[in-house]
């Protein structure tokens, strides 16, 4: 790997909008170089998910995305019969050879396939996205171990499924619960954090239309500010980029200029009426003087 | 990526191989989870052209080696005490002894004859081990029956404490093996609801077209314990620890926090395999014990730091505390009823409940106890014996 790499990756994901730091390039270059996993931690909002659908942009590649939550399974997540068309096709055959039924209904015409099983059989590469694995339970973890050491998993009825192109995987967790230390060792690991004000401020240049410089750099240094006040919800980049939009939108071009507007869209940032209520009038033009 | 070509880690000297595995072993000497695939690949990635710079080495060993966020917050301090011969390792080397680091940071190993060990930072422990009163020798106490029983702080004699330790913990794993056992009966996979379905296949003319399935029961509960280790709780926590560290595997996803003048959360210690070992750990994290305890002040700090991430629907927050706070009532009123709007239940377990004719004066007490859900005692083996079947309902 040189700089060389770690640069052009970075500046591929800069050209879909994704402004990634040195650490998160070199991490996704590893990823190709030694086919791995890669696990993002970080709190929510800090674009986790983001990562991934860029990737899936860069590569030109499918985004195959699992949504984890307590209680998925296998069915839920790999595969699961078509019971219905099954049940249909064994009333129509009714008085034939059960065997010959059977192997007819559990062939490849009534298999449902779900994310995983789609990310294996995909000939060209996708990005597998298993989003919030801290989610799912403990079990499904060491599933998933199996399926991301070998690419492969074995259907009962229809043999063992390979993968075809080894798809690119990208897990994301919040730190609900702690995650099995033989599911990290699988992994490649980046922990990504709130973006400091300059990467924040070339995210909304690079993710607002009609921006300017100097209000991107206000909004991110706001943001900053915003994200050291006691908030039970800190925002996230998503909020910033949804408030920039509607200052944007507002015709807004400096925020001490304009400190009503700006009181006015904490909406898009501030998401609990505790916080709302916390963030007065006040506090909120005495950060906009510390950021103008 | 094709200029990703590896050279062959042959192509790597035995000096840069030594090294590097150092490295690897200073980062297992603090907590890293290493195995040998992972050295193996990140000699493979120390192979690849381009490695020299220390710019794109770090960042990549961090992916590579990192394992979760402590990892990763410990990583710039270690990399640049081994390779760049700063911070950390310069200091320790002057020194000599692992002792000298900072706590969260062990010392790479002196080399092939140096001693220290893995073990070698949890040996000053065995201060939270309760204090034996010289008087108070209970000849029975070796026991089971009558320890059970036994108030926790009338055992002095060291041997009777380490039996109690042992029965504590042996307690936990009954009610954990029982507790586990639920819950894998109660999570038996999916299954067809027939009736159900066969009453949805009535339009289609007894065809089930559509099946109905059993909902799959959700998980229990999840376990978030606060442990008070202040001065006037010093004769039970020891034992209330064993007994956590016990009942914490059958809530597979607990967290534990340890709490007297401040909050620290101790869940790394409490997953250790051995209690004695987690019990060193522990106490070591607990020291600054002294002062009184500010609940209020811990909880707030609870709320603030913790809560998000550690509590969801379905927890259960377990205080073990005698209720006695320095700080303002009103504090801990406040954060208990904040607690409470998060979690499933609180459950305050108190060992001075135990006693003759306690009534639950204390001021902070009272103030806390309209937001709980079971006060219960906890000052002998029995009284913790007796939680089960309440566990096991949450």
């Amino acid at each position: 790997m040189s700089i060389a790499d770690r640069t052009r990756i970075a500046e591929r994901l800069a050209d879909v909008g994704y402004i990634a730091d040195a650490g998160l390039a070199t991490a996704l270059t590893l990823m190709d170089m030694l086919k791995r996993p890669l696990l993002l931690e970080g709190e929510a909002g800090v674009g986790k998910t983001e990562v991934a659908k860029a990737l899936a942009a860069i590569h030109g590649a499918e985004l195959i995305r699992l949504q984890c939550y307590e209680g998925l399974d296998r069915a839920d997540a790999l595969y699961e019969w078509n019971y219905q068309r099954q049940l249909l096709a064994i009333k129509a055959r009714e008085g034939a050879d059960p065997d010959t039924v059977e192997a007819h209904i559990f062939s490849e015409d009534y298999l449902l396939e779900r994310p995983l099983l789609a990310a294996i059989r995909r000939t060209q590469a996708p990005v597998l996205l298993i989003d919030e694995i801290d989610r799912a339970d403990e079990e499904f973890e060491a599933f998933l171990l199996e399926l991301l050491s070998d690419f492969q998993v074995s259907i009962p009825e229809l043999g063992t499924v390979r993968a075809v192109a080894i798809p690119r995987v990208v897990l994301t967790s919040n730190g609900t619960r702690e995650l099995s230390d033989a599911l990290r060792r699988r992994c490649l690991y980046h922990a990504i954090d709130f973006p400091d004000v300059d990467r924040e401020a070339r995210i909304l240049l690079a993710r607002t239309p009609g921006i300017d410089t100097a209000l991107a750099l206000q909004i991110a240094r706001l943001m900053g500010e915003m994200r050291k006040q006691d908030l039970s919800k800190t925002p996230g980049v998503a909020e910033t980029l949804d408030w920039a939009a509607a200052l944007v939108g507002l015709g807004v071009s400096r925020l001490d200029a304009d400190r009503e507007a700006v009181f006015e869209t904490l909406a898009c940032v501030l998401k609990t009426r505790e916080d709302r209520s916390r963030l007065t009038r006040e506090v909120s033009d005495r950060l906009i003087g510390k950021v103008a | 990526m094709a200029a990703l070509a590896f050279r062959s880690p042959d192509d790597i000297g035995p000096a840069v191989r030594t090294r590097l595995a150092g490295f690897v072993r200073t980062l297992r000497d603090n907590g890293f989870k290493l195995g040998h695939a992972e050295a193996g690949d990140a000699l493979a990635v120390l192979a690849a052209p381009g490695m020299e710079r220390p710019s794109i080495l770090r960042p990549a060993l961090r992916a590579l080696l990192c394992g979760r966020r402590s990892d990763w917050e410990a990583f710039d301090a270690l990399f640049e005490a081994f390779w760049l011969g700063r911070g950390v390792k310069s200091r320790v080397t002057a020194s000599g002894t692992a002792g000298a680091a900072k706590p969260s940071l062990k010392a790479p190993a002196a080399g092939p004859n140096g001693t220290h060990g893995p073990a070698s930072d949890v040996e000053r422990g065995g201060e939270m081990e309760i204090e034996a009163e010289p008087s108070g020798r209970r000849e029975g106490a070796s026991r089971v029956e009558s320890l059970a029983r036994t108030d926790f702080r009338k055992i002095a004699d060291p041997e009777a404490l380490a039996e109690a330790h042992a029965l504590a913990e042996r307690l936990a794993r009954s009610m954990r093996a029982r507790l586990t056992r639920r819950e894998r009966i109660a999570r038996r996979g999916r299954r067809i609801d027939l009736r159900r379905t066969i009453r949805a296949s009535l339009p289609t003319g007894g065809v089930p077209l559509d099946l109905v399935m059993k909902r799959r029961r959700t998980r229990p509960l999840r376990l978030v314990v606060l442990l008070d280790a202040s001065g006037s709780m010093s004769l039970y926590t020891g034992v209330f620890f064993r007994f956590v560290h016990g009942v914490l595997d059958a809530f597979r996803e607990a967290e534990a926090f340890l709490f007297h003048t401040r909050l620290v959360h101790v869940s790394d210690a409490m997953r250790e395999r051995d209690a004695a070992r987690a019990l060193d750990r522990m106490s070591l994290m607990a020291e600054g014990v002294g002062g009184g305890t500010r609940i209020g002040e811990s909880l707030n700090a609870f709320n603030r730091g913790h809560a998000a991430r550690v509590i969801h629907s379905r927890t259960c927050v377990m205080i073990l505390s005698d209720g006695y706070d320095t700080g303002e009532p009103e504090r801990l009123g406040t954060e208990m009823a904040a607690l409470r709007r998060r979690c499933r239940r609180i459950v305050w377990l108190n060992p001075l409940i135990g006693w003759d004719g306690y009534e639950p004066v204390a001021r902070g007490m009272a103030a806390a106890l309209p937001h709980v859900a079971l006060f219960a005692p906890a000052h002998n083996l029995e009284s913790l014996a007796a939680l089960e079947p309440y566990l096991a309902r949450l």
